[in-house]
């Protein structure tokens, strides 16, 4: 990896890459910074959505013609490029779902619903999206089980303290973000899943805002679960992912049923599909999970440019490319702390050792949604609101916050044009 | 600074935002509200006290944007001393501004209230504007439901 750290990527090439880049919004040149709610896409994804819909259209997994094959084997490659994303042991324990929504909501019907007894205890941080706590309080309404919280600390960082003593022969299943849309910390989650599993708990792990900016590997984190949002991730909107562990999937029911999951059917009772096709009942986005073959493509080809190797293996070319990316929008973001820090009056949200491409903060002198209205004048998109994290803003006692979120196609100039619409809004609102 | 946005955010209403008029909670109010805008997390609560359906006091606090402070701001200058009747036709000519499209209209009876007008440039602000009245609607209702149950 020593040779990465001599070679950066080519952002001026890289934003050709991306069309919606070249955007003016009201005379001015488009500054991206809302990545955490959607990235944009690179061509190579644009284009193989009307590639597929031009050439490969055709349902997959029950054709005998031409076509049907064609998409089947796309759509089976593109999942064995999720596996290697993820570097899971089988590309069985990669389950296309709607989202990182789907996913969990998937988890916590199928093996919630199936383990959970009257007082046992799911742990969700206060930190967590409302997609990873609603579906927990729905199952634990359903089971009896409790939901309980893992506090966090002033700087925006897991209690570990406080984990570890919450952890008992109870708790049944830890829900824990690894990395935190609201605040860009990047939570501990392989040692916390260590000390989960020594209570006997499983782990899921939200990666809808891991999977665009760090390298992942489910198994050396050893993480039961493991949920993508692959539109936050270059890929088409409409596709998820979950992993799981092959040993806790096989033993899950399936969640929904359908065509496409089930091995006989009869009135008498019907069998089941093997993994991964027993969670995916019905007609999947085909087109979508061709776009995220597409998308980690294009991510690999990143890793391939940085060491000049084209030759070089899906794995090692991830490896590369998010080494490269996390070394960039970690410089981006601590210059965007640094000036924003600098500006009176403004307040950083979020300032945990460990920290990946979120600059969230609020300003004494105007309301988040203000700040946004003023920026989008001036042609910025950054998302003002509560980020779907109302338990944690109400842990930080704001109503919301400004959330500039990185991508590694961001640039420095674009962090200045950031700093200076915060200093129009100090000087129209202040 | 680009000429539509001082459109929006109007002098006065940068001044309500930042000295808001009857902020606070009435101690005995003849009814209450709280307004909550769900896609922003905004809240804001309404405190009106009648007698004789006219509007003798009206407070409000919370947490809001400056379009939302500036809104209730004015709201309660505006809707002090009215009977309950004029408010009404109040809030329905405020509504009909903020969402109109087309020419704009003239609205003197709204006074200081049609520096807010610009927000029907803006889809996702209207209910900014919006949210302060339909919880004064509210709190008008709870109190005409307490009258009856009485």
């Amino acid at each position: 990896m020593n040779a990465i750290a001599h070679r950066t990527l080519n952002i001026e090439a890289i934003r050709k890459d991306f069309p919606i880049l070249a955007t003016l919004v009201n005379g001015y040149p488009l500054v991206y910074l809302d990545n955490g709610a959607t990235s944009q896409k690179p061509h190579l994804v644009i284009d193989s959505q009307s590639e597929y819909y031009r050439q490969q259209n055709a349902n997959i997994h029950r054709g005998v013609h031409y076509l049907s094959q064609l998409a089947t084997q796309k759509y089976d490659v593109a999942r064995e490029k999720t596996q290697v994303f993820l570097n899971a042991a089988s590309s069985h324990e990669v389950i296309f779902t709607a989202g990182c929504t789907a996913s969990i909501n998937l988890v916590a019907q199928s093996y919630g619903r199936q383990n959970l007894k009257p007082g046992d205890e799911i742990l969700l941080s206060t930190m967590e999206h409302h997609s990873n706590i609603i579906p927990w309080q729905l199952v634990a309404q359903q089971t009896g089980a409790i939901v309980r919280q893992i506090p966090i600390t002033d700087q925006g960082e897991i209690d570990l303290e406080a984990y570890g003593q919450l952890l008992s022969e109870r708790t049944k299943i830890v829900g824990i973000v690894h990395v935190s849309n609201s605040l860009g910390t990047i939570n501990p989650v392989q040692r916390m899943i260590a000390q989960a599993h020594q209570v006997g708990a499983v782990v899921l792990v939200d990666g809808a805002q891991a999977g665009p900016h760090t390298r992942i590997d489910v198994q050396a984190l050893d993480a039961d679960f493991y949920v993508l949002s692959c539109h936050k991730m270059y890929a088409p909107t409409g596709v998820g992912v979950l992993y799981g562990k092959e040993v806790l999937l096989r033993a899950m029911p399936p969640y929904q049923g359908g065509g496409d999951m089930i091995h006989t059917v009869s009135f008498d009772g019907s069998t089941y599909a093997d993994l991964p096709y027993k969670f995916e009942a019905g007609t999947p986005n085909i087109a979508g999970v061709i776009g995220l073959g597409a998308a980690i493509d294009y991510l690999a080809g990143l890793g391939r440019g940085l060491l000049q190797a084209p030759d070089m293996s899906l794995g090692l070319a991830l490896d590369a490319a998010f080494e490269g990316i996390s070394n960039y929008e970690s410089e981006l973001t601590s210059y965007g702390m640094k000036r924003l820090s600098e500006i009176d009056g403004v307040r950083i949200t979020g300032t945990a050792k460990e920290k990946a491409g979120i600059l969230a903060f609020t300003m004494d002198c105007a309301h988040p949604h203000d700040i946004g209205t003023v920026f989008d004048h001036k042609g910025i998109a950054i998302r003002a609101g509560h980020h779907c994290c109302m338990p944690l803003m109400k842990r930080l006692g704001v109503p919301a916050t400004a959330r500039a979120s990185i991508a590694f196609y961001n640039t420095v100039e674009e962090i200045d044009r950031l700093v200076d619409g915060v200093l129009m809004v100090k000087e129209m609102f202040g | 600074m680009s000429m539509d946005l001082r459109e929006l955010y109007q002098e006065v209403i940068l001044d309500h935002n930042k000295r808001p008029r009857n902020r606070g909670k009435l101690e005995e109010p003849t009814g209450s509200a709280e307004g909550h805008n769900p896609l922003c997390g905004d809240n804001v609560t309404v405190y009106i006290h009648t007698h004789d359906g006219r509007v003798e006091e009206v407070t409000f606090e919370g947490s809001g944007c400056a379009i939302s402070t500036a809104s209730a701001s004015m709201m309660t200058e505006t809707i002090k001393g009215k009977t309950l009747a004029e408010v009404d036709a109040i809030f329905r000519e405020f509504q009909q501004m903020v969402t109109a499209t087309g020419e704009v209209a003239e609205h003197p009876d709204l006074g200081d209230l049609e520096v807010l007008a610009g927000v029907r440039e803006y889809p996702v602000r209207i209910k900014c504007a919006t949210l302060p009245w339909h919880t004064l609607h509210a709190a008008i209702l709870g109190e005409a439901v307490k009258v009856s149950t009485e």
